[in-house]
């Protein structure tokens, strides 16, 4: 899967959870999930199971460590995709 | 950990701790109890001249028993309890039942998951009677002190 596949199954998963006040025109490949997208802890935690089950990968903890924006998800999905 | 020993470790003191006894509790599931004393605070307010337990004091019970109790516990079979805080992340409670002064009330929860520090669970609020006051879900995150303080320092500008 390329990075722009995995993008547009991550774009719709992401604006599920983004707070109102965001708009899903500011998710990009370099969009900061909390600090410019705004996302809570909790919900991050949302986006992780939804894309578990939409890419049918499994994180663990020290996965989230890792995750700061967009493309590092994106990159982790690929590292699981074809692990 | 044993059943009384959960109890200990809860951030709550009065007038704001609404657990009194835990009843059992697994990996997967938590039940127990408080009572709603006459003179507590808030029946002074809600409502004027007939008190009623608020909807939110209902849900804190439910949370303190069904969730934290619950964190509590999964957190020491992890062996990573080190004085956790807890905050509330989301909540759907529909309430079916009033809850008077000085009635006793049993909570039962049902963990659905706990993964990256948030556990959300199915929680139900059952009176004397055994019938349903309030049930719902409540998620929220657990935020052990010591792994943030280091998260955090690796983040300060050196």
């Amino acid at each position: 899967m390329t990075s722009e596949e995995i993008f547009a199954l991550l774009e719709p998963i992401i604006k599920t959870y983004l707070p109102e006040d965001v708009s899903a025109k500011e998710i990009n490949h370099e969009s900061d999930l909390t600090r410019e997208l705004n996302i809570n802890s909790a919900h991050l935690v949302d986006i992780i199971l939804d894309i578990e089950d939409v890419f049918n990968i499994e994180f663990k903890n020290e996965d989230m460590e890792k995750l700061r924006n967009v493309n590092d998800v994106t990159f982790l999905i690929q590292q699981k995709i074809s692990a | 950990m044993k059943i009384n020993e959960i109890i200990l470790q809860l951030p709550y003191s009065e007038p704001f701790l609404f657990v009194d006894e835990v009843l059992s509790v697994s990996e997967e599931t938590i039940s127990g109890t408080y009572t709603f004393h006459k003179d507590a605070f808030f029946y002074k307010g809600h409502f004027k001249n007939n008190p009623v337990t608020p909807g939110v004091i209902l849900t804190e019970c439910m949370a303190q028993i069904g969730l934290v109790c619950l964190g509590i516990y999964l957190l020491d079979k992890e062996n990573s309890l080190t004085s956790p805080t807890f905050a509330m992340s989301s909540i759907e409670i529909d309430f079916y039942l009033p809850v008077f002064p000085g009635e006793k009330v049993k909570v039962l929860s049902e963990k659905k998951y706990f993964r990256f520090n948030k556990l959300k669970c199915e929680v139900k609020m059952l009176n004397n009677n055994d019938e349903i006051v309030a049930k719902g879900t409540i998620s929220g995150m657990i935020i052990n002190k010591k792994r943030e303080e280091t998260i955090h320092s690796k983040k300060l500008p050196q």
